[in-house]
């Protein structure tokens, strides 16, 4: 073998370690949603739906520029039932940084707002929470108001944010 | 809610034996022959809802007639639709009914008010399979509670990811859009059936900016607070002449935080607003949604920086939609 040829061969083998190294470095792709029953008493009702920045208009026309200008970088939702009766969805909206969580999480509370416990911040309401983790914005929202809602509400939400 | 199913899928009933003299006289209801006001009624049930989050159907059809019994004139409803369906439509052509379910199950037009509608166009002599429920896709029908159906023996329901966009762009302002092919093609006549909703770039949500949903690429017309991409939408051949009835469902809002159903700001209006003066029933809708706002304590839409200015624009002497001056409106509370 010549010279030539063993430098090729060492900058090929390398060129491929390379690339092993750095897949193996990659983040594992993050699926928050809880599979039915992990969370005792909800099932998991559709497919996770994904919309990539540019299109979350297509979910949330009118409501999207607000994510956008928070940095969002995609959105994934699935609906779930809790029970077999009551009906919820699940928004897991990546932001670019934990500063774009942060700015709509602020925006969304109002006065009536409860703290919670969940992720670096949460508030709740009688149908709905809502936390940030890092990059992530977690909101669920029940259809319609049950006395066990919040409680079920509560339980799924810390399902979510030990998947984050 | 089954009987009223099987209801629309049974064979339309009722004559559509309408004279000629009666054309033209669904466009002469929106102003007053003698005042020159457009006419809005705003019909309520305070117990339309009950204990549940739904309402009652058969209280959401007493409204209905309420409703049009007042705006037509005409205490019999088939008689109160006859008069605002034009002869030649009721007979054979297609009505659209545009509901809008973008902001989720939570709050979308409600499927007691399009049954009830289907029912009345019915029994004044239109085909079940002549009636299309639409909106933007199958997801936003269901959530409105619809099924898709494309039999023409029924109603039908589906939406323009079933039937497409026309391939030619349309100017509108500055941006370049699609109709849908529902709008375009199929429908004679549209009813549109909003449902009133606070809206994060628009102010408010209700009987103009529904046509965004009749479009390919809605977010082109967001710049500016939605105006004036609303008002041009509006003036488009196909909205301006078509979608002439306006029947908007404020059973169920949300006065902040929408266009998605935010429940911690869910309310109850338990209202219909109906009228052809599209400016004049959105107008009158703002004013519902800033009262209620500052009953709860919020800033009226001005204050918040969401003013609806498209309402304005629309009622220029460049878009001449309807009239927004409330010395102008006819207001009828039932």
């Amino acid at each position: 073998m010549s010279h030539t040829r063993r430098w090729m061969l060492a900058v090929a083998v390398l060129a491929i370690a390379g690339t092993l190294v750095c897949t193996g470095c990659k983040k594992k792709a993050v699926d928050p949603f809880p599979a039915t029953n992990s969370v005792a008493g909800w099932e998991k009702t559709s497919d996770t739906r994904t919309y990539a920045a540019k299109d979350l208009w297509q979910y949330i026309d009118g409501d999207a520029e607000q994510y956008i200008s928070a940095g969002v970088v995609s959105t994934a939702t699935s609906d779930y039932k809790y029970q077999g009766k009551l009906e919820a969805v699940v928004d897991v909206y990546t932001m670019s940084d934990s500063a774009g969580a942060t700015k709509i999480l602020d925006a969304g509370q109002t006065k009536d707002a409860k703290s919670v416990q969940l992720g670096d911040a949460g508030i709740a309401y009688a149908q709905s929470v809502t936390f940030r983790k890092g990059p992530y914005l977690v909101r669920i929202v029940a259809y319609e108001s049950t006395p066990d809602g919040p409680q079920a509400l509560g339980s799924l939400a810390h399902g979510v944010e030990a998947k984050l | 809610m089954n009987d009223r199913r099987e209801f629309l899928k049974s064979a339309a009933t009722g004559a559509a034996l309408l004279g000629s003299s009666r054309i033209g006289l669904a466009s002469m209801l929106a102003q007053h022959p003698e005042t020159g006001k457009s006419r809005v009624v705003v019909a309520r049930d305070t117990a339309l809802h009950g204990t549940g989050s739904q309402p009652d159907e058969k209280r959401v059809l007493d409204l209905l007639d309420r409703a049009m019994a007042a705006y037509t004139g005409r205490e019999k409803p088939v008689e109160a639709w006859r008069r605002m369906v034009p002869p030649d439509i009721l007979k054979n052509k297609v009505i659209g009914l545009k509901v809008n379910g973008l902001g989720g199950k939570g709050i979308s037009t409600h499927a007691a008010l399009v049954l009830a509608i289907c029912e009345r166009l019915q029994q004044a002599g239109v085909a079940a399979g002549n009636i299309v429920v639409w909106d933007r896709n199958a997801r936003d029908l269901a959530a409105c509670g619809m099924t898709i159906n494309t039999d023409h023996s029924s109603v039908r329901c589906y939406g323009s990811d079933v039937a497409g966009f026309e391939d030619h762009q349309v100017q509108c302002g500055p941006a370049n859009i699609r109709l849908a092919k529902i709008l375009t093609r199929e429908c004679a006549m549209v009813i549109n059936l909003p449902i009133l909703k606070d809206h994060d770039q628009a102010g408010m949500t209700f009987s103009m900016k529904n046509m965004y949903g009749a479009v390919d690429r809605p977010y082109l017309l967001h710049p500016n607070n939605c105006n004036p991409g609303v008002a041009d939408l509006n003036c488009i051949r196909e909205i301006r002449e078509k979608v002439t009835f306006t029947i908007g469902d404020a059973m169920s809002s949300v006065y902040q935080g929408g266009p998605m159903f935010r429940p911690e700001h869910l309310w109850y209006p338990n209202a219909l607003i109906v009228g052809e003066d599209r400016v004049a029933v959105d107008h009158t809708a703002w004013q519902m949604l800033d009262s209620k706002r500052v009953e709860a304590g919020l800033p009226k839409l001005e204050d918040a920086g969401r003013m609806p200015h498209y309402i304005e624009t629309a009622a220029d002497a460049t878009h001449k939609l309807g009239v927004n001056d409330p010395q102008r409106i006819r207001l009828i509370e039932v």
